[in-house]
This record gives C-alpha cells, sequence and structure tokens, in this order.
C-alpha cells in the first residue's frame, strides 16, 4: 500500500499520516513491551456525544457527594452516603440495611442484564462511552495533548532529546494527572463519610486511616491505568472483551468499516476516477485517532473498545473528498454480508436474545421497584430456641424461648404491643421491657432490637406434639403491623 | 518483530505463532505476555525485601534476636502483642458493664436493655466455659446434672440464692459449701432389698404414678422413719437441705422404678465445684444473672422449700 502521493495532488484539507497499527496482528512480538498510542483529535458527533458524557460522569463523581438530603435530626444528611460505621447505604429518599443487601444485589443483576442487552443491541457503547478506564483515559490523553500537542507534535516530542521544553511539558502532564487523580481517589472516600468532614479532616490529617489507604490507592491506580497503561488495561486486564464474543451476534451494532464500499483502497488524487475502486483512500486517519492502536479496517478485534472516533475521522475524510459518509460506521456484521451481496439491510432490533434480555430486565426492574414501594419501617423476626427445645415445668406446663427481633426503620422512637395470636392460654413474658404496660415494648429510631421472649403453655393446654403461633408487633399510634409465624413446641406425644 | 521459527506453527487466523499444545484440535496461541507483567513480578520482589526489614521474617539462632527465635522487623510487630492488647480493651469494654451489675437487684437487670444485654452476652460466654460441660450448652441438665431452665430448684432458686451456689458450690472444697448426703441405703445395708423397692413404689406413687397398693403402704412406714426428715413428710422436700421434692414429674437421677432404686441404693453425691476462687464477684453476678433469666428465676419470696 502506497503512501507517497505528493500531498499536493490531495483533495484540500486532507491530511494524511505515516501511522501504523502497532497493535496489528502482522506486528505483534512474543515479549510486548507497550508501544505508545498516540491518538490523533478527531473531530464529530461521537467525539461531541463523549465529551458531554464525560462531563456528565466527571461531574456526578466528584460532586455527587457534595449533594445534601434532609432526613431529620440524628441522621446524616448526604444525599448519596455508604455508611460502614453505622451499616447504613443512603440514596437520597432510599435508606438501606445491611439485611436489605439484595436491593444492590437487585441493582448489579439489572446493570447486568442492561449491559447484556446493550451488547446485543449496540455492542460495547458501555466500553466506548461509560466505562471508567474510558472515561479517564480520555480525560487524561485531554491533558496530555493540552501540554503536549497532538499526535505529530507528542511523537516528535518523544523522540526529541531532552530539553528544558520536554522537560517543563513532561512535568506539567504528570503534575495535572497527578492531581486529577488524587481528586478522583479523594472523591472516593467522600462516599463514604461526611463529605464536607472529611475533606476538612483530611488536610488536618484528623480523618480515619482507611481514609487515607483509599484515597492513596486510588490516585496511584487511576494514574497508572489512565496515564500509562491506558488501553493494556483493555486488553490484558478486563475481561468484558473476552466475554464480549458471547453477548455479541451478528445482528448487533458495531463500530464497522464498510469493507463492501472501501475496498479496494488506495491513494486517491483530487480528479482520478472512483470507478472500480474503494472509497477508502488509505489516509489512516482511523488509525490515527484510535486510542487501541488498532486498524479497524482489520474487522472485529478484542482490542476494539467501539469509542467510534474512527467514524468521525472516517467521515471528515468522505466528506472533503466528496464520498459519502459512513464508510466506518455503526453497522452489523449481517448487514456487511447483505452489503456484499448487494442485498438489502436489515435490523432486526427485535430477536429472541434482545427479548429475552429486556423481559428479564423489565421483570427484575419490577421486583424491585415493588420492593422499595411496599418497603416497610416496622419488621419482626423470631427465632425460637433449640436448645433446649422446650422446658418441662414443675406444674407439668412447658415452656419456650424466643429471641424476637424487632427493627423500626422510623427515624423516630416507637411504643409497640408485642402479642402472640394462638391458644389463648399462652402465657407471654418479655425480658427487658421496662416502665411499660405488659405486652408493649419501646424501641429507638432507627434500631434493630432483641427481645428475650418467654411462652408458657399450662398443661391443661396441651393437646398436641405443637402448637402454631405468631408473632405480631403493632405500632400503637400508625397501627402498622409485623408478623413472624413460629411454632411452640410442647414435648408432648 | 521476533524471527519466525520455522519448527512452530503458525495460526492462520490470528498470525500467532502456537505452543504446539493442541486438544481436541483447539491449540494454545503463544500470545506475547505483556512486559508490565514482568515489572510486577519485579516489583513483588522488591516488597518482599521490604517486608522482611519491616516485619518478623526470619528464623533466627536464640539470642541472635533478643528473646525471640525469629527477627522482628523494624516494626516490632507482634500477633501476640496485639491480641494482649486487644484483651485489655476488650476487658475494658466489659468494664463498664460489670460496674453497672454490682450491687444491682435482678429487678434492675431485667428492666434495663443494655444491661440485659450485656448479662445475656458475658453470662452466655462464661456459662459456656464454665458450667456447660455438666449443665449442656443450653443449660438443659443431664442425669445427675439440674436443668437450669425450669422453675425446679433443689437449693433455691432467686437471684441471690443462685449467686450463693455459685460462690460456695455443692458439696465442694469450700468451707461453706452447701452441704447434705443422702445415706446410700442398700449399699451400706441400711434398708434391705426388698425395703427399698418398697419405698421405691411409695415415691413413685406420690407424684401420681401407680404402684402395688400393699408396697405404697409398707413404703409409707419406711419412708415415715427414713425419708421424710429431709424430704418432708409430704414429700415436697426442703431447699435448706437440698432435698429434692419428690412430688413433681422431674427426676434428677431418673424417674424410672429401677432408677429410683438405684438412687437409693447408694445415696447420690453431686458436686458442683465452689467459683468463689475461681472468678470474681462481677463475673459471678453476670453469671448467676443469666442463669435465672434462663426462664425460671423465682422471686426472693418464694416459698423457702419446695412449697
Amino acid at each position: 500500500m502506497s503512501n507517497t502521493t505528493p500531498k499536493s495532488m490531495a483533495a484540500p484539507g486532507i491530511t494524511r499520516s505515516k501511522a501504523e497499527a502497532v497493535n496489528a496482528a502482522d506486528t505483534r512480538e512474543l515479549y510486548k513491551k507497550r508501544e505508545p498510542i498516540y491518538p490523533k483529535l478527531a473531530h464529530g458527533k461521537f467525539r461531541f456525544v463523549k465529551w458531554v458524557i464525560m462531563a456528565l460522569a466527571l461531574g456526578v463523581y466528584y460532586l455527587v457527594p457534595f449533594l445534601r438530603w434532609d432526613r431529620g435530626p440524628g441522621a446524616p444528611d448526604q444525599a448519596v452516603l455508604v455508611d460502614f460505621a453505622h451499616g447504613r447505604f443512603y440514596f437520597f429518599f432510599i435508606e438501606i440495611w445491611p439485611q436489605e443487601i439484595y436491593y444492590v444485589t437487585g441493582l448489579l443483576i439489572m446493570a447486568a442484564l442492561g449491559l447484556f442487552l446493550a451488547s446485543a443491541l449496540f455492542g460495547r457503547v458501555w466500553c466506548g462511552y461509560a466505562c471508567p478506564q474510558t472515561v479517564w483515559t480520555d480525560l487524561f490523553i485531554m491533558v496530555e495533548r493540552m501540554f503536549e500537542g497532538d499526535r505529530n507534535a507528542r511523537m516528535k516530542l518523544d523522540r526529541a532529546p531532552w530539553s528544558l521544553n520536554k522537560a517543563w511539558r513532561k512535568t506539567g502532564k504528570h503534575a495535572v494527572w497527578l492531581v486529577i487523580a488524587f481528586a478522583t481517589g479523594g472523591a472516593w472516600i467522600l462516599y463514604f463519610h461526611d463529605a464536607w468532614d472529611t475533606l476538612a479532616n483530611f488536610f488536618t490529617g484528623t480523618a480515619a486511616p482507611s481514609s487515607y489507604v483509599f484515597a492513596g490507592v486510588l490516585t496511584f491506580t487511576t494514574y497508572t491505568l489512565a496515564g500509562t497503561m491506558r488501553e493494556q488495561v483493555c486488553t490484558y486486564m478486563c475481561p468484558w472483551p473476552r466475554i464480549q464474543a458471547a453477548m455479541t451476534d451478528r445482528d448487533a451494532l458495531n463500530v464497522t468499516y464498510r469493507i463492501d464500499r472501501g475496498e479496494p483502497r488506495g491513494a486517491h488524487k483530487k480528479n482520478d476516477s472512483w470507478d472500480n475502486r474503494g472509497d477508502c483512500i488509505d489516509c489512516k486517519q482511523c488509525v490515527a485517532v484510535c486510542p487501541m492502536g488498532i486498524d479497524i479496517r482489520d474487522g472485529a478485534q478484542l482490542e476494539c473498545i467501539q469509542c467510534a472516533l474512527c467514524i468521525d475521522a472516517c467521515d471528515d475524510i468522505m466528506g472533503k473528498v466528496g464520498r459519502p459518509t459512513g464508510l466506518i460506521t455503526y453497522e452489523t456484521d449481517d448487514n456487511i454480508d447483505r452489503f456484499v451481496k448487494g442485498e438489502t439491510p436489515r435490523y432486526p432490533f427485535i430477536r429472541p436474545r434482545t427479548m429475552v434480555y429486556a423481559v428479564s430486565l423489565a421483570i427484575v426492574t419490577a421486583l424491585m421497584l415493588g420492593a422499595l414501594v411496599t418497603r416497610t419501617h416496622l419488621e419482626l423476626n423470631s427465632q425460637r430456641d433449640r436448645n433446649p427445645n422446650y422446658v418441662r415445668l414443675s406444674d407439668g406446663g412447658v415452656r419456650n424461648g424466643y429471641t424476637v427481633n424487632v427493627i423500626n426503620k422510623a427515624n423516630a422512637p416507637r411504643v409497640m404491643d408485642l402479642a402472640v395470636e394462638g391458644d389463648p392460654a399462652i402465657g407471654v413474658r418479655i425480658l427487658g421491657a421496662p416502665d411499660l404496660m405488659p405486652g408493649q415494648i419501646e424501641i429507638g429510631p432507627d434500631r434493630s432490637q432483641d427481645y428475650v421472649v418467654y411462652l408458657t403453655l399450662p398443661d391443661d393446654a396441651i393437646d398436641g406434639p405443637r402448637e402454631e403461633i405468631t408473632f405480631v408487633v403493632t405500632d400503637q399510634e400508625t397501627g402498622e403491623t409485623a408478623r413472624s409465624p413460629s411454632v411452640l413446641i410442647t414435648g408432648a406425644e | 518483530m521476533s524471527e519466525h521459527d520455522e519448527t512452530r506453527e503458525t495460526d492462520a487466523h490470528s498470525g500467532t505463532e502456537t505452543t504446539g499444545h493442541e486438544w481436541d484440535g483447539i491449540k494454545e496461541l503463544d500470545t506475547p505476555l505483556p512486559r508490565w507483567w514482568l515489572y510486577i513480578f519485579y516489583a513483588s520482589i522488591v516488597w518482599s525485601v521490604i517486608y522482611m526489614v519491616f516485619m518478623p521474617a526470619w528464623p533466627a539462632l536464640p539470642g541472635l534476636a533478643g528473646e525471640t527465635d525469629h527477627t522482628r522487623g523494624l516494626r516490632n510487630h507482634s500477633e501476640r502483642a496485639n491480641v494482649a492488647e486487644a484483651l485489655d480493651e476488650l476487658a475494658e469494654m466489659r468494664a463498664s458493664g460489670f460496674a453497672a451489675l454490682e450491687g444491682a437487684s435482678i429487678d434492675e437487670i431485667e428492666s434495663n436493655p443494655e444491661l440485659l444485654g450485656f448479662v445475656r452476652a458475658a453470662g452466655e460466654a462464661v456459662f459456656g466455659d464454665r458450667c456447660a460441660t455438666c449443665h449442656g450448652v443450653g443449660a438443659q441438665g443431664f442425669v445427675g446434672y439440674p436443668n437450669l431452665n425450669d422453675d425446679i430448684w433443689i437449693w433455691g432458686g432467686s437471684y441471690d440464692e443462685i449467686r450463693h451456689t455459685l460462690q460456695v458450690g455443692i458439696r465442694s472444697e469450700h468451707p461453706d459449701t452447701r452441704f447434705s448426703q443422702m445415706p446410700a441405703f442398700g449399699r451400706d445395708e441400711l434398708l434391705s432389698r426388698s425395703e427399698i423397692a418398697d419405698v421405691s413404689d411409695y415415691v413413685l406413687s406420690l407424684s401420681g404414678v401407680s404402684a402395688d397398693a400393699g408396697a405404697v403402704g409398707r413404703g409409707q412406714a419406711i419412708y415415715d422413719v427414713q425419708c421424710a426428715s429431709c424430704h418432708m413428710d409430704d414429700g415436697r422436700g426442703d431447699r435448706a437441705q437440698g432435698a429434692p421434692n419428690l412430688t413433681d414429674q422431674n427426676w434428677l437421677y431418673g424417674g424410672s422404678r429401677e432408677q429410683i432404686i438405684a438412687t437409693i441404693h447408694r445415696g447420690p453425691y453431686g458436686v458442683m465445684p465452689a467459683w468463689e476462687d475461681r472468678l470474681d464477684d462481677a463475673t459471678i453476678d453476670a453469671l448467676a444473672a443469666y442463669v435465672f433469666l434462663l426462664g425460671g428465676g423465682e422471686d426472693a419470696t418464694a416459698r423457702p422449700t419446695g412449697q
């Protein structure tokens, strides 16, 4: 493939790079040293979308800890807070206790199904736009570009001997990287303690040791992964590119080179005919902008994160040479084959795979929403003593012991009746309920409290090996109830 | 690019050499390892050296590393010291609970949720260590070892009585131990075999078990002479002497006719150790309250005998 066309012969505005795909299959080595990649800045609609998503994602990450949400006195007022010390997770109006971790499980299942669905429809959109590795790498490359210029300038700078100019540019870049990395690690810890307090404590040296550890670790990983490792993370460390093969199919949209349009490729002089040749002028702009260092024209590759920057680069060129855009585009494998055969494309977005994902996602979402909406502020659990199974009393009666756990998720103390449904002859004794009427318990705000309850069944009321009973707790003010079924073992035949 | 090794097969699709390993047609590619993997390996080696400098790492000849048999490292780290420190912290945490327990009545303990929780946790731990061997983990008891969950008490079931029993033990070596001794009527030939059988029938009849009327009558005569001084005329026992109530359904040494005969024959001599010198007062308080609150504790005003 010749790359010797004089610039004067090219269409106006066309730039030509001696870009080589450093990760192309042909040039791989054993014991591979990382080849630096110098992604060129792309311009176009996908680059714009990526800027917007980057701004949103970073904005959410850095600013959310500072949002406030009034939960009343005694409760933290941080809108999003993972409070390990007190075992609570706060998300705006939602408060989750450790035993409700299934909400998080549900969220993870929803995220996984959403990822599957998105992959089946649009390929690796997560990798290309939203993955933190992609977002932060993009940000770091932006900084690099600010200090060292675009692709050619950076390559030149790296080849150049050390000078004051090179030194300050490199130093400045790494300094800003470190600041961003520290801000990333620093923002992380704000999610686990009150953000303003943590901020103040952090710089006066009085924050929790874990805060410093996590801020340090995440500063290091952000700097390393986004600054120096970049595409290596996606190619070697992330399992998703491997899983991806099972997630997409021939009908999923992928960033694809239209081989039917492009080939045979070759340099094109300004007034040459477009007959008997493809639209690809082999300008390698798609390779120059690629942050993964691959050539999209080689076809689907596991390195490709489908960031679509090559689409922007190619569309730009196609516009300048006067050919239709979309030589590199979101297209399905199936349609590429159809184009080659001269058939019309089809886009079966509704197919069994997407339906299964969509319906599963809808079901899980509905279940989780249902659970969230019907979440009560009162819970009751009971555990019957197994050792001893029952206690025979001197008068022939029988007693069973229970640990009854009452959870008050409301942010106010509550007085409640704790009663037992079942044989009316059953006597109830609750340990540790002072200064109240019999059968009453008082439980503090936002608390889980265990009570020891002894149930006694008199001799003359025993008429079988077991009695079905139910513990019922009733809020005296609101009438809210919670129930927990159990049994009373009599030991009788 | 590495020299192409002609002896190795190159995968047509990826252009990568294979290792030559093959499983049912699936071949392993000899994909290049990224160089930073090596760097991580080197970093691990460096880390191990740092670790050896700062942490205990090497066995050492006695005397070369102070009093220990290994190098201590710059941090002088010791898990043993950490455990000792943690135990001290634990004792400090518990101290407030034990202090609150001192002098508290059982009503105060029961009506204070925090104190109740402390007693149940601390008491359960000590009970598991010291008492469960004989009384069982759930204090359910075994033959010869009373069930502590029920409302049947041989020496008294008030908080104070339970605490006293814990302090001095039963038939222990403590000078003030609770003490009584039932004669071994058979072994010491105080009663004949047939007399013991008759008394057994009478004792069974006390708790409502039907027995031979003649034997019961003969047995009652013997009971009145030999047994009533401790177990009382009506058989309801006497806590002052640790004489169990014979009229209930509960049998410390078994309630079958054979077991009762055996008990009268040999005269049981159950022993519980005194804990006064082995546990501090606060621990005994917690243990007594724990046992009391297993459900069977009695008011201090409860009947002095098995009435």
